[in-house]
């Protein structure tokens, strides 16, 4: 374990700039922290902490000058390794054929700085999706196999987390590069920094970095336990794959649907949901088409609509679906729960509907079958 | 086809000319589609008026005339494609007001002499009284979402026009949501987008211009206005707009009239 201080952590951005990388870092931006490009560590949000419950997430300004002092905001990374718009392929008219072009854009270099342990874990099973025995996306994986994790371990919780009961956090155990936790002490504003790979060990070997006390690992350890011991929300996932599948007809997910605006908030903000849409245009002429690929939801209408109908057409039936898959039949999908327990979709559904008690309803009711 | 460009038209009923004008806002675009088409009958752009039948007619305004029901029928016969633009033709438009209210004491305040008036009851949109093909909501309607429709046509494809809430455009964009991280009032998550999220992109409510989206939670959402601190008359104003007659909205507007 190392220690760095603030001046060395603008150094690692410098460094990552110069070895090609685009930084990507926590900002403050209409009035949340959402993730974009920064420059230096003058781009962080300084100050800055937040305040998240059920359908509520205020940014407020924190009695010291913590870099990292929020939890997490609406977005997370998956909009640079999966990202919100993209063109597959395109084509043009050629003669009586068509010539096929795929996309020739250089693969961006990235640089994560700032991610959190529930992040990475998010980001592990988006490695599942995108890069398993049947599929690999080329687009994900090219991103994916650049990228520089340094991640930054929380040191308090949202009321809206529950990392913990999902096994996700606060601390970040494997899959950075560089992993840090933040200290605002008595001795100063330091980050206790520990490298897990060798492209982390030779960026570190370039910093004035200092051997970490004792001292400063415990101040480190305690800040991330005050993390897990502040945690007040927690998902009781015992036996919850078959509880959901054994309860389809269960009249709480009628009752959710009074309340789901099926606005698809909750899976857009999600780290993990992945779902996406096809869209083929076309110029005026129909000389020239282009195949698009756009974040979609399980919640919207088209998105369950085939030939022949949809077998979706209840908001219900679409809440049940995205529940169902998230926390059980994801589990048979991937080998793995879908949910890392941020509470981004408690956060900010804006009818404030809570994952961990809609469980908790389903399983503590009369009508539930075992 | 090949040879011969197909025949647009664009019609008008009660409105305020704003969505047709759109077509002629789309400047860079608009040589494109008159390549593609051949401009029939415009009589906003063009003095050349050709006789029916069209190959697509493009009508905007509501229904709130005997006249208009007369025209509507004549030009759904002209029209091989008909599809209606803005939310006056898809909803019954802002003049749609007047439906809760008695048209005949308006006519008597408003004119002198009422006896000259021949309205209907009600402003209702195009497919009250005929078969619509294709409806482009928005008030007014978005340039590059009319220019995706007929293109759509042209090409014998779908039309990408998604009728999914305004929350997925916000995200699509890395908008903050309004309403959970500012408590405004938003009506997005009952809202088609069209617009781009539009007014959250400038840190404001929606104001629900493009009309219920596929799977409107009015109820819901009205509940959770309430406890943001509205009250029942500013839950009903906002349901009672510009797309006050279409059925999502009309429910709650009238939920909350009282």
């Amino acid at each position: 374990m190392k220690t760095i201080d603030k001046s060395n952590l603008d150094k690692i951005i410098g460094i990552l700039k110069k070895d090609g990388y685009t930084v990507i870092g926590p900002i403050v931006k209409d009035g949340a922290i959402v993730y974009d490009e920064i420059e230096s560590i003058n781009d962080l949000p300084a100050g800055w902490g937040d305040e998240q419950e059920a359908g509520s997430y205020r940014l407020v300004k924190r009695n010291d000058e913590s870099l990292f002092g929020y939890v997490v905001g609406p977005q997370s990374w998956k909009k640079f390794l999966f990202p919100q718009r993209m063109k597959l392929w395109e084509a043009g008219r050629d003669g009586r054929g068509f010539t096929i072009k795929h996309s020739d854009e250089p693969v961006p270099k990235y640089a994560f700085l700032g991610v959190r342990s529930c992040e990475l874990k998010a980001i592990f099973i988006q490695d599942k999706v995108f890069n398993n025995d049947l599929y690999t996306d080329s687009y994900y994986n090219n991103v994916r196999n650049n990228i520089f994790i340094i991640s930054v371990n929380c040191t308090q919780a949202a009321s809206t987390c529950f990392c913990v009961s999902m096994k996700s956090g606060p601390k970040a155990k494997d899959g950075f590069d560089i992993s840090l936790t933040e200290v605002i002490g008595k001795d100063g504003h330091y980050f206790v920094l520990d490298e897990s790979t060798e492209k982390g060990k030779e960026l570190t070997a370039k910093l004035d970095a200092e051997i970490a006390t004792d001292e400063q690992v415990k101040a480190a350890d305690t800040r991330v336990a005050s993390a897990e011991l502040g945690m007040k929300r927690s998902m009781n996932t015992a036996g919850i794959k078959e509880l959901l599948y054994h309860n389809h007809d269960h009249p709480n997910w009628a009752e959710i649907a009074t309340r789901c605006l099926s606005c698809a908030n909750c899976t857009l903000v999600c780290p993990t949901c992945f779902c996406h849409t096809m869209e083929d245009t076309t110029d005026l002429t129909g000389d020239h088409t282009e195949r698009w690929r756009r974040w979609d939801s399980c919640f919207s209408l088209d998105y369950s609509k085939v030939a022949g109908g949809n077998f979706r057409t209840s908001p219900k039936a679409r809440y049940r679906q995205w529940m169902t898959h998230k926390l059980a039949s994801w589990i048979d999908q991937f080998g793995t729960s879908g949910c890392v327990g941020c509470g981004r979709c408690i956060s900010w559904c804006p009818v404030g509907i809570d994952i961990t008690k809609e469980v908790e309803k389903i399983r503590n009711s009369p009508k539930t079958k075992s | 086809m090949a040879n011969k460009k197909p025949k647009l038209a664009v019609f008008k009923m009660s409105s305020c000319d704003g969505c047709q004008l759109s077509l002629l806002d789309a400047e860079d675009e608009l040589l494109d589609v008159l390549g593609g088409v051949e401009l029939a009958y415009f009589p906003e752009a063009s003095s050349k008026m050709l006789k029916g039948p069209y190959d697509i007619g493009l009508v905007e305004g509501s229904i709130t005339t005997p006249r208009n029901v007369e025209e509507i029928r004549q030009i759904r016969k002209d029209c091989k494609i008909l599809i209606t633009i803005g939310a006056c033709a898809t909803a019954g438009g802002i003049q749609a007001l007047r439906n809760w209210k008695d048209t005949q004491e308006f006519t008597k305040i408003v004119y002198a002499s009422p006896e000259y008036i021949s309205t209907l009851d009600r402003s209702l949109p195009v497919n009250a009284f005929v078969h619509v093909d294709f409806e482009l909501r928005g008030c007014p309607i978005n340039k590059y979402q009319l220019i995706e429709v007929l293109n759509a046509f042209l090409n014998s494809r779908k039309p990408n026009i998604p009728a999914y809430s305004v929350c997925i455009d916000c995200k699509l964009k890395g908008n903050v949501c309004v309403m959970t991280a500012h408590n405004i009032q938003c009506m997005g998550p009952v809202t088609q987008t069209g617009c781009n999220a539009l007014c959250p992109s400038y840190n404001r409510g929606c104001f629900g211009c493009y009309g219920p989206m596929d799977s409107a939670n009015t109820a819901a959402l009205a509940k959770q206005f309430k406890e943001m601190g509205s009250t029942k008359f500013d839950i009903m104003t906002a349901f009672r707009s510009f797309n006050a007659y279409a059925e999502a909205f009309r429910k709650e507007s009238e939920a909350n009239e009282k």
